[in-house]
């Protein structure tokens, strides 16, 4: 069993703890004893073992180590479950040696010191579009259902009191309330380590992932507002406190966002101009991040809603703006950081439960809390989700509906505002603190161990148990791919004028505020593939000149056909360098010697013999058809940094399919009849240049946050961050805009339209007509990808010589199109 | 850019539309605003460009077919009724709608639906999808790493276990069949807005 290996583990670290601790209380004694020093001094120490400085930390250093290891069985156990468990074992320990519980999870050190670098973890990480587009339905959770929660469980135990299960306590209906309120919220960090390892489904996941994280809001407010009543006591209290309550919520709800909108902004502004000290660069996220936290708290607003919007504000300008290096040493020190704080989070919730003074016995109250927490939350999933699908497009189906209910994890943040309690106030703080640690115990360790199996069983039900024949599988995913496509093409779901025009204005005005100017410019996600495709072009031909002694290939006018077969890594010219060295002999400049190919043919020769083997068709499949939009995990786990699987992929697409635009254009433009897949559309037409930059990306348009929402975790940093000053040079050095980046290259070429119908007789003519855009004169008035046709900061302005673009400005006069666009 | 709600009247020929097609009042004007939206030049009609511009469409492997199959038989333009009748196929099969016997299919039938995606792998319009043609499939959804002779045993084994009549190559029939037990109303259906 896998428990083995980690066997040693626990008895090791056991044993050592045990070894040290009477060594602690040995040395404590030694230590009182040497301490007055001037008098009992015996001899000279040369080492003394100074436990007691180093106790605290010791032991906590040693057990987030060992709970580390425990990472072994993660697969089996939901990490956090071990840990509790872990903390049981230690707290045990800790208390046969010292009879005492000395380690204990005090609030204050869990609210200031070890929730907000988690809850800015989670921020950073956060999947904006994901976040944004499902805000609606998060909200409703977060706010109703907490307060149902809340009130619910509240007046249930109140009537069971009322009723006489629980015996005789000294609890009134508003203490009961209060209790009902700590319990209620949905602990993001339970929640975060239990789903990273069940793989639900993206919009299930930000459903209860986001209202853990917004619930917060509604649960200070409950917390306090109940918290003053029962001061107030009952009979203060009328319609007007009522509403004052109701309004705190506003002001503590949306206070909170706002101060951390605030600290985004600031730390996106430090970003912005703090170029020069990229070491510290990083160390400001998090201590802005801190004070964000702080503030709110300071200003008994929402801090772990300050501390979200904070992150999830400065993602995407913070990656823009710093160099990649900082980024990943953010993104890595944040996760452990997040981890650190999580261990020890857990750790200590399983020490705290050793510990005779708080555990107050009291059957009805705790096993009727857990009953009450457990049905209320899925009644009230299940009603709110009643309604919002409603509203839906998609309806949440019921699977879903249940893991949601069965995802309500309760965690520190409950305990933290137990053991917060006043006790003077409040009788029974005590019964309060063990069933919340109950309730916090079952929650984590029954549910977050159950979930997986539960989510296995429940879908095993609907899938066929029968093996899918070839043909079903290549066209089960052909059929995603085109649902997606269809999706994409209709519009996908939640795009609509709100998105657009914040879009339009985040994108003109914020941005510009933001952002770095280079980094504005790096940003466009289709200039960054064009680039990267160049710049391979680039290193292809120069490797290829290299192994030929020189760059004398190009001027030979044999007129090979160019072979734009992908394997050829070696597919194209760039544009600019020949624009730089021949405008006449456009024919032969992307000619490509016959060599070449039979180079990428032996290699072929040479697959094909080590290819001979037995293969399993199937395997294949599974392993390499490109995964379509519904097969991508979610993005967000704790410790998994997967950045580039899936991104990978995609711009393995991207790629592609740029390129065999990019070819089919340079080929129009050099009137050779392409190779393979690649013909001309045979209605080929100057004047439909016009529509060109249809294809540039207008921002207002597509919610393309692809590029912005991952930019948090994906690496295509590498295209933008890294390589701004290699951009810089380049286009300086080119002098003239790269038309190779125009993206619309004419138009698509079908591909289905088949070599037979390669209509060579029209592509002389045709190219005669694409040789007008190639003369010098015309040649700056290609520009490149502009980023959106309103926006005034193009980067081709700045690089452009000509000054023909601001005339550009103007609405365009089809007529005058010739491969120009903005 | 056109995100203006335009009423029902505006769209020509709105209500044979919906006949045919079988969208509601709603999806049709929701589907000629997207119309509007994606023709930025507001010439009255898209073209393949247009299609290109959708950003996430260059991250699908088989984008290039998918806007050939919009533009079927070589056309560049796109009116909006066939705009239409095209995402017509993928509107969820809708079990109410009383079955006129005399009427031809629903756009959104099953079969019509199996039609649409054969199309889609059959280029040359021969009725049949040919080795080649699966080839081509095949090489735009698989990764680079795979190599071409494995390719082809993929398309060999596929089009084995398909063909029914040995003629090296699947006829619709033998598609349909093959998809037999696979759920096409489930998989081939989006829900459009509203």
């Amino acid at each position: 069993m896998r428990l083995l290996p980690t066997c040693p583990c626990f008895l090791g670290a056991s044993l050592l703890v045990c070894v040290t601790l009477p060594l602690a209380a040995g040395g404590g004694a030694n230590a009182s004893q040497s301490r007055p020093a001037e008098i009992n001094v015996t001899h000279v120490p040369v080492v003394t073992v100074k436990w007691h400085h180093v106790e605290t930390s010791y032991l906590v250093a040693l057990w987030i180590l060992v709970a580390g290891l425990n990472s072994k069985l993660k697969s089996f156990f939901p990490e956090s479950a071990l840990l509790i468990i872990s903390g049981f074992i230690l707290g045990g320990i800790v208390w046969g040696a010292d009879k005492a519980q000395t380690f204990k999870l005090v609030p204050r050190n869990f609210f200031y010191f070890l929730l907000p670098q988690i809850i800015l973890d989670t921020g950073y990480f956060m999947p904006n579009k994901l976040f944004f587009s499902n805000l609606g339905a998060i909200l409703v959770h977060a706010v109703i259902g907490t307060c149902w929660n809340a009130a619910a469980v509240g007046i249930s135990l109140w009537g069971c009191y009322l009723g006489g299960a629980m015996g005789n306590l000294q609890i009134g209906l508003l203490q009961f309330l209060l209790f009902g309120s700590l319990l209620a919220a949905v602990d993001p960090v339970a929640v975060i380590a239990v789903f990273e390892e069940v793989h639900v489904n993206e919009v299930l996941f930000i459903w209860v992932f986001g209202e853990s994280l917004l619930n917060d809001g509604v649960t200070v407010v409950l917390y306090n507002v109940f918290d003053a009543f029962v001061s107030l006591g009952g009979e203060k209290i009328n319609a007007g406190e009522i509403i004052k309550g109701i309004v705190s919520f506003f002001v503590v709800a949306f206070g909170g966002s706002l101060i951390g909108v605030v600290f985004a902004i600031l730390i996106s502004l430090l970003t912005k101009y703090t170029g020069k000290v990229q070491i510290i660069e990083a160390g400001f996220i998090f201590v802005l991040g801190y004070l964000s936290y702080l503030t709110a708290e300071m200003l008994s607003l929402s801090a772990i809603l300050s501390v979200t919007f904070c992150g999830v504000c400065c993602q995407k300008y913070v990656n823009a703006n710093m160099d990649e290096k900082s980024v990943t040493a953010v993104r890595y020190a944040m996760k452990v950081f997040a981890n650190g704080s999580e261990t020890m989070i857990f750790v200590f919730l399983g020490v705290t439960a050793i510990d005779t003074d708080i555990w107050v016995w009291n059957t009805g109250f705790i096993l009727l809390t857990l009953l009450f927490v457990l049905v209320y939350r899925f009644m009230g999933v299940f009603f709110l989700t009643w309604i919002l699908n409603r509203y839906r497009l998609v309806p949440i189906e019921l699977i879903d509906q249940i893991v949601m209910s069965f995802g309500g994890l309760r965690g520190a943040v409950a305990y933290g505002l137990a053991a917060s309690l006043d006790e003077t106030r409040i009788k029974e703080k005590n019964l309060m603190i063990t069933t919340t640690l109950i309730v916090v115990y079952f929650t984590v360790i029954l549910q977050g161990l159950t979930m997986k199996p539960l989510v296995k069983w429940l879908k095993v039900k609907r899938v066929s148990p029968t093996e899918l024949k070839l043909i079903e599988k290549v066209n089960n995913r052909a059929f995603e791919h085109i649902l997606a496509a269809m999706e994409d093409i209709s519009g996908r779901i939640g795009d609509n004028w709100w998105t657009r025009g914040w879009k339009r204005f985040e994108d003109t005005y914020i941005t510009w505020f933001l952002m770095k100017p280079e980094a504005r410019k790096n940003r466009d996600y289709l200039f960054s593939i064009f680039h990267k495709l160049n710049l391979e072009d680039a290193i292809n031909y120069v490797t290829e000149a290299e192994k030929r002694g020189s760059l004398a290939f190009l001027n030979q006018t044999d007129g090979t056909i160019v072979n734009f077969e992908k394997k050829l890594r070696f597919s194209g010219v760039m544009p600019d360098i020949m624009s730089e060295l021949d405008f006449g002999e456009k024919s032969n400049i992307s000619d490509i010697k016959d060599t070449v190919p039979s180079v990428s043919l032996n290699i072929h020769e040479h697959e094909m013999k080590r290819m001979n083997e037995d293969f399993n068709a199937h395997h294949l499949l599974q392993q390499h058809l490109y995964r379509s939009r519904k097969n991508h995990r979610h993005k967000y786990s704790r410790s998994n940094f997967s950045i580039n699987q899936s991104e990978d992929e995609v711009q393995e697409i991207f790629q592609r399919t740029m390129r065999s635009r990019l070819e089919s254009f340079k080929s129009a433009k050099m009137g050779v009849t392409p190779a393979k897949k690649i013909t001309k559309h045979p209605k080929k037409d100057p004047n439909h240049k016009t529509t060109d930059k249809s294809k540039k990306h207008p921002y207002g348009d597509e919610d393309f946050e692809f590029s912005e929402a991952d930019s948090a975790y994906s690496g295509d940093g590498g295209a933008t961050g890294g390589s701004s000053q290699r951009r810089g040079t380049y286009t300086m050095g080119a002098g003239v805009e790269n038309p190779a980046f125009m993206p619309e290259m004419d138009t698509p070429p079908p591909p289905w339209v088949t070599e037979a119908e390669a209509d060579t007789s029209v592509a002389p003519s045709q190219g005669a007509q694409r040789y007008l855009p190639w003369s010098p004169r015309n040649l700056h008035r290609l520009a490149p990808l502009r980023i959106s046709d309103r926006s005034t900061d193009s980067f081709l302005m700045a690089d452009a010589p000509a000054t023909e673009e601001s005339s550009e400005e103007s609405p365009q006069q089809p007529s005058q199109r010739d491969g120009t666009h903005m | 850019m056109g995100s203006t709600n335009s009423t029902l009247s505006k769209i020509p020929n709105a209500g044979d539309l919906m006949q045919e097609t079988g969208f509601s009042p709603a999806h049709i004007v929701r589907l000629y605003d997207r119309y509007k939206a994606l023709d930025k030049d507001k010439k009255g009609h898209l073209c393949p460009q247009d299609f290109g511009a959708i950003k996430e469409l260059a991250m699908n492997p088989i984008s290039d077919r998918i806007i050939g199959a919009f533009f079927s038989s070589g056309q560049e333009v796109l009116d909006f009724p066939s705009f239409v009748r095209i995402l017509a196929h993928f509107r969820p099969v809708d079990k109410n709608r009383p079955k006129d016997p005399n009427s031809p299919e629903h756009i959104n039938s099953r079969s019509n639906k199996l039609k649409f995606i054969f199309q889609l792998y059959d280029q040359d319009k021969d009725g049949k999808i040919s080795r080649q043609e699966l080839l081509q499939v095949l090489r735009t959804m698989l990764e680079k790493q795979v190599t071409e002779e494995q390719l082809e045993s993929i398309a060999d084994r596929t089009i084995q276990e398909a063909d029914l009549d040995r003629d090296d190559a699947i006829s619709f029939d033998e598609f349909r069949k093959s998809m037999e037990k696979v759920n096409i109303e489930h998989k081939m259906s989006i829900r459009f807005l509203r």
